[in-house]
């Protein structure tokens, strides 16, 4: 079995991220292994253009944002396979991998970085009753058929789903000429930013309705008919049914972290994100496997995405190269509370923190006026007031400097909304 | 003039056209649908029934204990996924045990081998999951867990092997006696046989009262299901009924040969015959009737719900006979039809041979082999593979890890897959937790290529169910 | 004397602006919490604009189509001008990332530009 320092399970932006931080920090025995035709992920199908305000301080397409950090990948010469699907990870890093060049394969890896990405949700688990025709996609695979092949897949299309693949989508397709009736969201504030509510929905007078969900869909062969209705309290309301004639029902439903490797693997994985449980170095329970990117936590922007995979890079390239503190020694657990849904990572060793951490969470609801606040037990470390804070935006928090050395022997760290 | 027209391609007509392919003979089965495999036989419990269930004396009951006796061979020797998990009908009451008694002792009459009965601390360590409230279950060894779509296509592939012609997309409209045989009005023009299998599932009844004024009645009665993935396949060992009784009839809970759970199913009859539609009210009761001898049902792991419709004769019987002279009925298949299914086939075929007197078949082949699952092989005998055949190093389904070159090989069969549906079935790409979101249009683009059409007239099912509508700016 | 309704796109907070307006010149723009939904109000009312993106097919290429973006902004109401003259184009691989895909599409004075590079087959 082939031996080699550091494999990159995904070539979208997290794994190119990663590569590229892991190389600038020494590794050279590397690999990225990616299961698509080409390096870049799912941006290569968001031809949008909104990506890399906060990396490049210019207003990117998803295509331009994968190219920089694909030029530069190959740039520094890091090895990688397409076409290639990872079958197995094993919790001692053997990865087991197929692909039409090289065949079956194995590599032994000191580490890994997970950079799966994640899927959509798709219909059976929104249990929407109804007949199962054609005509019923996720956005996203709406997405790489219009984007990628060129194919309209239907002309008269509800949405259900506000996210922001949803909104995206529902200017894509009037773009390409198809009608879209309306989106529906089941949660009374839509998951998508702002921005795209005004440019994707109100610039083509497409309707959002909040509170809605689809309870029926006709057609045996081919989506004829969609029924959707008021929802409360979880529950459709009877009488407040609306119907459309449409050929296409197209869900944006939420995603969810890829990791049946992960859970095949042993890695422990959060009931709360599907990720896995990290450390504040990105690493799993298991040892000398990293985590990154929406494999972890899904991301609201693709920046973010980069930040953190260029960390767990970075770690990972530690470990490797044995500059890593070992893990021994107290590791001080991450509690969210009160509006806070999560927190990456969940666990902190004060002894190995380099001058800063970061957390990243998202909170349960939209709320307004509040003051996000994180404890060691009960000193406050940060707090910073927030006008609004939404459960579609993912926010980051940086502490430096003095504010950690409260941390050794505090018995853990609580991140918190309170009253501002 | 046909020797045989077989009507309906469904698990029962298919199993008639293998055993019928034994004799030489010209052998057609039409089906309304683009596949075999459209109709009942695609949307069931996927479970063999030992056989104590259907009344003792019945044909129902001998049919399926000689189907279910049949199966473990005829799985190796037509090589479809088949697992015999044993099944448990659970008794959540004591003052439901005589019902418990009295299905043990029907079992015992229809000659079901091996039942009996576990009493709680057996029925815990055998099912970690049950409900606290069970009591007792009547355990079947000889039950099983089957695919449904796998036993189908080899019964279709191997009769095709064996000379039975296919012909898809074609109705039956009307049917009519005429000199040495029948003669069938369809939507693709008259055709002609000897013989006629009516085995067309739902609609079975309505051939048959062409022909006969000994009329049956078929209710479609839909069952609601829902599936899970992977991660909870191993929620139960055993295919887990519930003892009709106090808490009313159940639904049951079973593991499938694919390493899914499979919930379900209701029973409402209804007047449409197509009407798969899932409806809001059944899934609930599937989800609320679930949890009754099955806890931590981890629902939250539901991949697909759907609906299948079981062909109920009121009379609640299997119909295998000569309805009128030289028209054989196979109707009122219900479930344990898939169970029956291959003893179905014979009778059906000793009728036919009855009737028409057909010498035997000196080429017919037993065997058939399926699909290549490369999952199912050890990593050296995979990696040859690989290095042979490209195409199975390139995984096309990754949630089910499904590779080109089963789903290229799936598309060549005889009959073969035409449409995403078509493929999902014979290789489940498409089947998995992401239902067909990451690999439908890589499908696509593999059913285009290899059958030299454009992408645009790929079909999910054939028909009106097209994928794709146009193409990008086409109506500006 | 005209009002006209907007929601700020420049954060989450997403404030509902009035924006009055006399003969095409902005009075007052209300409802902003901050100078950036003033600017961004004035700008939506008087001469709103947007980068638009689509694909359009390629020719020998390794992939079918290749994305495209207008290389700056072009005025809202002419949005789907630009997708329609896009309509007629198609482009031979080797496409490179930032090429020109169409000069001054529908007199814009705006560039159409490849955002991916697509190799030839």
């Amino acid at each position: 079995m082939k031996q080699i320092d550091l494999v990159i399970l995904g070539g979208g932006p997290a794994g190119l991220a990663a590569a590229i931080a892991a190389y600038e920090a020494g590794v050279r025995d590397l690999v990225i292994l990616e299961r698509d035709r080409e390096l870049g992920g799912i941006l290569n199908q968001c031809i949008h253009n909104g990506f890399g305000l906060h990396t490049f301080k210019e207003e990117l397409t998803g295509p331009e944002y994968a190219a920089r950090f694909a030029r530069e990948a190959l740039t520094l010469g890091i090895p990688y396979k397409l076409n290639t699907m990872v079958l197995d990870l094993s919790a001692d890093r053997v990865v087991t991998a197929v692909n039409r060049t090289d065949g079956l394969f194995q590599l032994k890896a000191k580490a890994v970085v997970l950079a799966m990405g994640c899927r959509e949700r798709p219909r059976g688990a929104l249990n929407i009753p109804g007949t199962r025709p054609a005509g019923i996609y996720t956005a996203g695979t709406a997405q790489r058929l219009v984007n990628m092949e060129g194919f309209l897949p239907g002309r008269r299309v509800v949405i259900l789903g506000s996210g922001d693949i949803g909104l995206i989508m529902a200017r894509r397709m009037t773009l390409e000429g198809a009608k879209v009736l309306c989106v529906a969201e089941l949660m009374p504030y839509s998951g998508g930013l702002k921005r795209n509510i005004v440019q994707c929905l109100d610039d083509f007078g497409i309707p959002l309705k909040l509170s809605h969900t689809v309870v029926d869909i006709q057609g045996k062969e081919r989506v004829e008919g969609i029924t959707i209705a008021r929802v409360e309290n979880g529950k459709p309301v009877p009488g407040t049914e609306e119907h459309f004639d449409c050929d296409t029902l197209l869900l944006s439903c939420g995603l969810l972290p890829e990791n049946e490797l992960s859970r095949s693997a042993g890695v422990a994985l959060s009931p709360v994100t599907g990720g896995p449980l990290v450390d504040e170095s990105l690493q799993t329970n298991l040892p000398g496997v990293f985590a990154a990117g929406n494999v972890l936590h899904v991301h609201d922007l693709v920046d973010y995405v980069s930040e953190e995979a260029a960390a767990a890079g970075r770690h990972a390239a530690a470990y490797i190269l044995g500059q890593k503190a070992p893990a021994e020694g107290e590791a001080l657990p991450v509690t969210a509370v009160h509006g806070v849904r999560y927190t990456v990572p969940t666990t902190v060793h004060p002894a190995r923190l380099e001058g800063s951490l970061t957390l990243r969470l998202r909170v349960d609801g939209v709320y307004r006026n509040k003051v996000l606040a994180v404890y060691a037990g009960t000193d406050c470390l940060w707090r910073r007031k927030r006008p609004v804070l939404a459960p579609g935006e993912m926010e980051t928090i940086l502490i430096k400097g003095a504010a950690l050395d409260k941390l050794p022997g505090c018995g853990g760290l609580t991140v918190t909304l309170e009253e501002a | 003039m046909k020797d045989v027209i077989i009507i309906g391609g469904g698990v029962s007509g298919c199993a008639a056209a293998r055993e019928l392919s034994r004799y030489q003979a010209d052998i057609l089965l039409i089906d309304k649908e683009e596949d075999v495999c459209c109709g009942t036989s695609k949307a069931n419990s996927a479970i063999v029934h030992a056989g104590f269930d259907a009344p003792a004396g019945s044909r129902m009951a001998a049919l399926n204990v000689a189907g279910s006796r049949k199966m473990p061979a005829l799985a190796k020797e037509l090589d479809f996924a088949y697992d015999q998990c044993g099944s448990l009908v659970v008794c959540l009451s004591e003052e439901d045990r005589p019902a418990l008694e009295k299905l043990y002792h029907n079992g015992l009459a229809n000659g079901v081998e091996g039942l009996r009965i576990v009493e709680q601390a057996e029925l815990r360590a055998l099912e970690p999951h049950i409900a606290d409230e069970a009591v007792a279950a009547l355990w079947a060894p000889t039950g099983g867990i089957v695919c449904p779509f796998g036993l189908t296509y080899a019964f279709a592939e191997n009769a095709a092997r064996n000379g039975v012609q296919f012909q898809f997309d074609t109705e039956v409209e009307k049917v009519e006696p005429m000199e040495g045989g029948w003669r069938l009005t369809t939507n693709r023009g008259p055709l002609e046989a000897r013989c006629i299998v009516n085995a067309a599932g739902v609609h079975a009844d309505e051939l048959h009262n062409q022909v006969s004024d000994d009329t049956m009645t078929i209710v479609p009665r839909r069952g609601d299901y829902f599936l899970l993935d992977h991660a909870a396949g191993n929620h139960v060992r055993h295919t887990i009924f519930q003892l009709p009784g106090k808490y009313g009839k159940g639904v049951l809970v079973t593991p499938t040969v694919h390493g899914n759970l499979l919930i379900g199913p209701t029973a409402t009859d209804i007047d449409d015959k197509e009407d798969t539609a899932t409806t809001a009210a059944e899934l609930e009761e599937v989800r609320s009737k679930a949890g009754l001898a099955v806890k931590d049902l981890p629902l939250r792991q539901t991949i697909t719900s759907f609906a299948g419709l079981r062909a109920h004769e009121l009379r609640h019987e299997f119909f295998i006979q000569e309805a009128a002279p030289g028209f054989v009925d196979c109707a009122g298949i219900e479930s344990p039809g898939l169970s029956a299914s291959p003893a179905i086939g014979e009778e059906v075929a000793r009728l036919v041979q009855k009737i028409l007197d057909l010498p035997d078949n000196p080429h017919f082949d037993p065997h058939r082999q399926g699909i290549l699952d490369p999952k199912t092989l050890s990593f050296e005998e995979r990696a040859a593979l690989v290095r042979q055949y490209p195409a199975y190093g390139q995984i096309i389904c990754r949630c089910e890890t499904v590779t080109e070159g089963e789903i290229v090989d799936a598309i060549h069969r005889v009959p073969g897959a035409r449409s995403l549906d078509g493929v999902k079935r014979r290789t489940r790409a498409g089947m998995g937790r992401c239902q067909a979101g990451f690999c439908s249009p890589r499908v696509l683009e593999i059913l285009a290529r290899e059958l030299e059409l454009p992408q645009e007239e790929i079909t999910k099912c054939g028909g009106a169910s097209r994928l794709i509508v146009g193409t990008n700016k086409d109506s500006l | 004397m005209e009002k006209r309704e907007l929601t700020c796109i420049g954060c989450p907070l997403g404030c509902p602006l009035v924006v009055t307006m006399e003969n095409g010149a902005v009075l007052s723009v209300t409802g902003n919490t901050c100078p950036r939904g003033d600017a961004y109000a004035r700008k939506e009312v008087t001469a709103p604009s947007r980068i638009v993106t689509t694909t359009v097919p390629v020719r020998g290429g390794e992939l079918a189509a290749v994305s495209v973006k207008t290389a700056g902004e072009i005025p809202k109401s002419r949005i789907f001008d630009c997708v329609r003259a896009l309509k007629a184009v198609t482009v031979d691989a080797p496409v490179t990332i930032g090429q020109v895909i169409l000069g001054d599409v529908a007199g814009t004075g705006v560039d159409v530009i490849a955002t991916k590079g697509v190799a030839a087959r």
